[in-house]
């Protein structure tokens, strides 16, 4: 990734939310790095941190309770933590934008969308009430609802269609970079097609790289470039989609594959995770899979493990690979 | 079919709404094997829900015949509709808001054993709960935690614990495993799956995740605005799906795995209004192959040959 134009780079984030009697350690020690252009898959289950580390970005971690630990984020060049109010707030939509989750309960149900669109324009460039409103319609267009729906109120609309003015506002300004956070999760998987390969066009069409935050591995094999799986606050492993998918190194990441049913092979059996996930306010001292991993050894327990580089672009938390040929059993085959 | 532990025929529920009436369920006819699990699926709005809640007359269906085990259930007085109930049960989707928030494990898995006399005594009625919780992997010492201490999987396993308190043979299964993460659904799946050989339930599972029908079910029903499409037995279905809507919806699952993909069917447009639906085929408007036929007559379910049934004019 080094000779391409770096538009996000984490390094070392930590955040924390602070509260009366405990800490809940949601995101540790995290760093990662988005190309113009691509597409990195954040994956994770519930808790994982996924959706802290999006909020870090544009810098809406709730404080309190949320604290920022340390570590820093760049935008292109801009430093996200060092940044006031007010700059922030030129840089939210303009150079970074967000698509959430629930596209019923993040429209505002008193405008038009028409006008929720034009917002976002009127807010950063600098033109009129009319041409906003003008931008706002093709933009509509753009993301296939006909201009006229404009004047309507998002109550009108169907839930793939609000989705699409969602990220209709999220596209107002081409932002250079884009988050994600699990944008099909309310669908219906045929909107939901119809929604993905809305994305895949844009991100063909104007460049836009972007984290898409899913816990859908289907769905990241369909438009992701890189993959970067999450667990309890930390990267447990990062590759390209390629690496990831056909030589998955991490044990917890071979685990999501083997809990997932196949389309292909029916009657194979499920092999689940066993347990649960860390209590994140009382994360172990070691590594925070250990207690559900199958290859775990006495060394697990005692500390963290480090990054280790199987590629240039993979990398793996797991200290199994500290043994000279240790392989896990997934992948090998690709 | 062998052995039929429960047939539905001409299942009809409507609501009535401001605008009109709004048909939920609209003419559903199928037929479950006894130790064989239906898989019923379908986006949100088809009516997959409402069909399973009418199986146990939760909601009180329009017309149409509930015969379970040869037993019109729908003719059922009070008492003896709850009587069937001991046989019938449901796992509901959101482990959240389906269990008490005040009741204890304990004392929401003893509730349908005390409800209906099983057991007597005290001791004999908590070493039953000990027993159920053990078979659906629950510690003993949660015994006296509340929902909200506990997470999402252990939460759908009380809901479990709970329907097969009374023995059922029959568990109508509403999306499970939808509000739960994907290591926790194995889980959840396998359980399911090892009860159902253990003590031979038959099942109605109910979902919109094709991938874990396919896992699942033996037969599958694909569900569109309240209508069936398409059923037959669930290889043949994945295998050569006849109905336009089935081979939209199949190629519509994000497959986690690399590799080209072959021919995704878009579809185009939304989902017609359930309200006073015209006499048409309800997937004409999104349908890429529809004839003038589709939009003025209503296709039959008709059967072409080893339990797989269409309802297209095209087929």
């Amino acid at each position: 990734m080094n000779d391409q134009e770096v538009v996000l780079d984490i390094r070392n984030l930590t955040v924390h939310y602070v509260l009366e009697n405990e800490t809940v350690e949601a995101v540790n020690d995290l760093s990662l790095q988005v190309a113009k252009g691509k597409t990195l898959g954040l994956v994770g289950e519930t808790g994982a941190g996924k959706t802290t580390t999006a909020l870090a970005i544009l810098k809406l971690v709730p404080d309190p309770p949320g604290v920022i630990k340390g570590g820093s984020i760049k935008v292109g060049d801009k430093d996200i933590l060092g940044l006031t109010k007010q700059q922030m707030e030129k840089i939210r939509g303009k150079d970074v934008s967000m698509i959430f989750q629930d596209p019923m309960t993040s429209l505002n149900p008193v405008f038009t969308v028409g006008e929720q669109i034009a917002e976002s324009v009127l807010l950063h460039e600098h033109v009129s009430k009319t041409e906003a409103y003008e931008k706002a319609r093709e933009l509509l267009e753009m993301v296939g609802i006909p201009k006229f729906r404009a004047s309507e109120y998002p109550h009108q609309f169907s839930g793939g269609m609000k989705q699409r003015v969602v990220i209709a506002i999220a596209l107002a300004c081409n932002p250079k970079f884009l988050i994600a956070d699990e944008p099909t999760t309310a669908l219906d998987v045929t909107i939901q097609a119809q929604v993905l390969e809305l994305m895949k066009q844009l991100k063909e069409k104007y460049g836009t790289a972007m984290i898409l935050i899913t816990h859908d591995l289907g769905i990241v094999a369909e438009i992701c470039d890189d993959v970067a799986v999450m667990y309890a606050g930390r990267i447990v492993e990062k590759g390209t989609l390629e690496e990831v998918f056909n030589r998955t190194c991490h044990p917890y990441t071979e685990g999501l594959f083997n809990s997932l049913p196949n389309i292909h092979r029916r009657h194979e059996d499920l092999v689940p995770i066993p347990g649960l996930m860390p209590d994140p306010t009382a994360l172990p001292k070691g590594c925070s899979f250990a207690p559900r991993c199958s290859y775990v050894s006495a060394a697990c327990l005692e500390s963290q493990p480090d990054p280790r580089e199987v590629s240039p672009t993979h990398t793996v938390r797991c200290k199994a690979y500290d043994t000279p040929g240790f392989r896990i059993m997934r992948g090998q085959h690709g | 079919m062998d052995d039929t532990i429960l047939e539905v025929r001409n299942l009809k529920k409507y609501f009535k709404t401001g605008r009109g009436m709004l048909h939920a369920v609209d003419d559903v006819n199928f037929s479950v094997a006894r130790g064989k699990t239906l898989g019923i699926v379908g986006e949100s709005g088809c009516g997959k829900t409402t069909t399973g809640r009418c199986l146990l007359r939760l909601v009180e269906p329009t017309s149409g015949q509930i015969l379970f085990e040869g037993t019109d259930i729908r003719k059922l007085g009070r008492r003896e509709m709850r009587k069937k109930l001991r046989e019938m049960q449901i796992i509901f989707q959101d482990p959240f808001s389906s269990l008490d928030p005040r009741k204890t494990v304990l004392q929401t898995i003893r509730e349908p054993i005390v409800t209906n006399r099983l057991i007597s005594g005290e001791a004999a009625i908590e070493d039953r709960v000990l027993q159920l919780m053990e078979t659906v992997g629950l510690a003993e010492r949660l015994i006296n935690t509340y929902p909200h201490e506990l997470d999402g999987g252990r939460r759908q396993r009380i809901g479990i614990a709970r329907a097969l308190a009374i023995n059922p043979k029959f568990i109508v299964c509403d999306e499970p495993i939808s509000a739960l993460d994907v290591s926790i659904q194995a889980q959840i799946l396998n359980l399911l799956k090892s009860l159902q050989r253990k003590m031979g339930l038959t099942y109605v599972f109910i979902t919109h995740d094709l991938s874990v029908v396919n896992y699942f079910c033996d037969e599958v029903a694909v569900m569109y605005l309240g209508q069936i499409v398409e059923k037959a037995p669930t290889e043949l279905l994945f295998s050569n799906p006849l109905h336009p809507y089935t081979k939209a919806l199949l190629s519509a699952i994000p497959l986690p795995e690399l590799g080209p993909r072959t021919g995704r069917i878009l579809l185009k447009g939304e989902i017609a209004s359930p309200i006073d639906p015209p006499d048409a085929c309800r997937f004409a408007k999104r349908c890429a192959y529809a004839i003038d036929r589709c939009n003025s007559s209503t296709p039959e379910l008709r059967d072409l040959g080893p339990g797989h049934s269409v309802a297209c004019h095209l087929v």
